[in-house]
């Protein structure tokens, strides 16, 4: 049987300042940051929101390979233990990495919930932009974008995270999902105007389903910031490594349609639980997945065909019809409960509306797929002013589509539908989710914060005062859920209380 | 391919979409108000956008990133 498909997704998100000629892009992500986190410690809440937790490297191996050999050939990607790295009350990391502001959700339980903490991040980010006004000239703005190119060779990542039993060969995994993650930008790509593939320009690829398809030249590795693969090997799965893998899933583009996110996570979590049951078979194999990826991503009729590996071929939708009539009859045999039944059963109705949708009329899913809805939006400007498709503004559009700033949002405008409650949503910047160990960082960040010296994804580090420091790990990220420790969170006064029952 | 096509088009779900294909009124009411959506939404975009996207769009550079 799957394993439950905790996920969470990881968002490096585009910065710069305003009104200066030269930013410096680390600088600006540190005071952004700085600036939240001052600024929770100011508020009425400051007991609460936990100001300076620091971040615990105790389990970072970023170098693991899943594929079991050390690596000698490539870089590893290193751990920056000196920048800003803050844990926030709603389970959330909020971070530097390299040159960027990041923030990774906490651990989620179904797709319907990485929507939400995902939209409580872009909100996070919004009132950092509004926080460090105070700290720069009247002149000067922080503006952060949520896309993942620069349009000059430049990208960063929106990354997914997904449970998966440590039994399943890490081989059937790379050989089944990888057509999946060829074809999925249908729906969840964002959009690019022209291109960063080495050898073409603008004139070959005027605009493309994703951000990313360009920067992917492996089908499999290690790497994050060069070469990067399809499918990456890092293994280091923040749980019991004896029962777990996590995916680290680096290929998508981080998404303003909300559907787009549900979809992008939800299908893929369907998708890797049948892997793990071995109920989706070999014979979708592409014969060059890396340039499959592009040309899918370049070709706009949604048509062209792509090679098998078994010598057939098939159009990109066309193999995602494959996937999704057996995620339909797996649901049926085995049920959907490892990703949420009723999630599961809304991200199979809504992956086959899309599809429908792109395959009868693609502008038709302009309230659902980004791609779609920034382009609307680019030949609608580019008509109505009789624009050559290079001109500045159009690429400005294609940038500011991303802006997460409120008024300036170009997305927020172009008609896309929403799922999320605002009210939940709001609740999901302090609060975290109920249904995995989140619930347990988040609750104790909360009520003791000058308790707890460090934390990271499994244990938290508590001082208590007199005793040693001590560790609570957190190896199964299925527990610690309200179900399991809301009442005796609840029941304790102290942090010293909660260890001497945890202990007991 | 060809017995790909058929096995899809037999599906029921296949078929509830082909119903829908062919709801042209909705289809083109739901278009029409699409399209006046999107003339407000460009009617109030040079108020948003950058003012001197040459500037913003030459400046725009996002290093080091995964």
């Amino acid at each position: 049987m799957a394993v439950d498909k905790i996920c969470g997704i990881e968002t490096e998100f585009g910065i710069f300042v305003r009104g200066r000629s030269e930013s410096n892009p680390i600088a600006a992500s540190s005071m952004l940051i700085n600036a939240y986190v001052q600024d929770l410690a100011r508020s009425g809440q400051s007991a609460r929101t936990a100001p300076r937790v620091g971040w615990d490297f105790e389990d970072e191996m970023p170098h693991n390979d899943a594929r079991g050999r050390a690596s000698t050939d490539v870089q590893p990607p290193e751990v920056e233990t000196h920048l800003v790295n803050a844990v926030l009350t709603n389970g959330a990391r909020y971070y530097v990495d390299h040159a960027h502001p990041e923030c990774s959700t906490p651990e989620c339980a179904d797709a319907f919930e990485v929507v939400t903490w995902d939209r409580a991040a872009e909100e996070i980010l919004r009132r950092s932009m509004e926080a460090s006004r105070s700290m720069l000239a009247d002149d000067e703005e922080i503006v952060v974008h949520k896309n993942n190119s620069d349009g000059k060779g430049n990208s960063y990542g929106c990354h997914e995270n997904y449970l998966l039993a440590r039994e399943v060969p890490f081989g059937r995994i790379v050989r089944e999902v990888t057509p999946f993650f060829v074809t999925r930008q249908l729906y969840c790509g964002a959009g690019k105007i022209g291109t960063e593939a080495p050898g073409l320009n603008a004139a070959d690829v005027p605009y493309q389903l994703s951000q990313r398809a360009d920067f992917f030249e492996e089908e499999v590795g290690l790497e994050t910031t060069l070469k990067r693969p399809i499918v990456n090997t890092r293994d280091e799965p923040h749980a019991d490594a004896q029962k777990y893998r996590r995916l680290h899933v680096i290929i998508g583009d981080a998404n303003m349609s909300e559907v787009a996110t549900y979809l992008k996570v939800g299908t893929t979590a369907i998708v890797l639980a049948m892997i793990e049951d071995d109920e989706l078979g070999l014979d979708l194999a592409l014969r060059s997945p890396v340039a499959a990826l592009r040309d899918v991503s370049h070709d706009l009729t949604l048509r062209r065909v792509l090679e098998l590996a078994n010598g057939g071929t098939i159009t990109p939708i066309d193999l995602q019809w494959e996937y999704h009539e057996r995620a339909r009859k797996y649901a049926e045999v085995h049920g959907l409960e490892c990703i949420g039944q009723e999630v599961g059963d809304d991200v199979l109705t809504r992956w086959e509306d899309v599809l429908t949708r792109l395959e009868t009329d693609p502008s038709s899913a302009a309230d659902t797929v980004d791609w779609v809805a920034k382009q609307r939006l680019l030949d609608g400007y580019r008509e109505r002013h009789g624009l050559d498709p290079g001109d500045d503004r159009l690429l400005a559009i294609g940038l500011q589509y991303h802006d997460l700033r409120p008024g300036k949002c170009l997305a927020e405008r172009a008609g896309l539908a929403t799922i999320t409650d605002p009210a939940a949503v709001e609740a999901a910047i302090t609060d975290p989710p109920h249904t995995t160990r989140a619930y347990f960082r988040g609750r104790c960040l909360q009520k003791w914060p000058e308790a707890i010296v460090a934390a990271n994804w499994d244990s938290l580090v508590f001082d208590v005062g007199g005793d040693p420091l001590r560790r609570v790990p957190m190896m199964e990220p299925s527990r610690g859920t309200a179900a399991h420790v809301g009442t005796l969170i609840d029941e304790c006064e102290t942090a010293a209380d909660l260890l001497a029952r945890l202990g007991s | 391919m060809a017995e790909r096509e058929q096995k899809k088009k037999s599906t029921p779900t296949r078929e509830e979409e082909e119903e829908v294909v062919d709801d042209v009124p909705a289809t083109s009411e739901s278009g029409e108000k699409i399209k006046a959506e999107l003339d407000d939404l460009l009617d109030e975009i040079d108020d948003v956008l950058e003012q001197n996207a040459e500037d913003f769009v030459k400046s725009y550079i996002q290093k080091g990133g995964q």
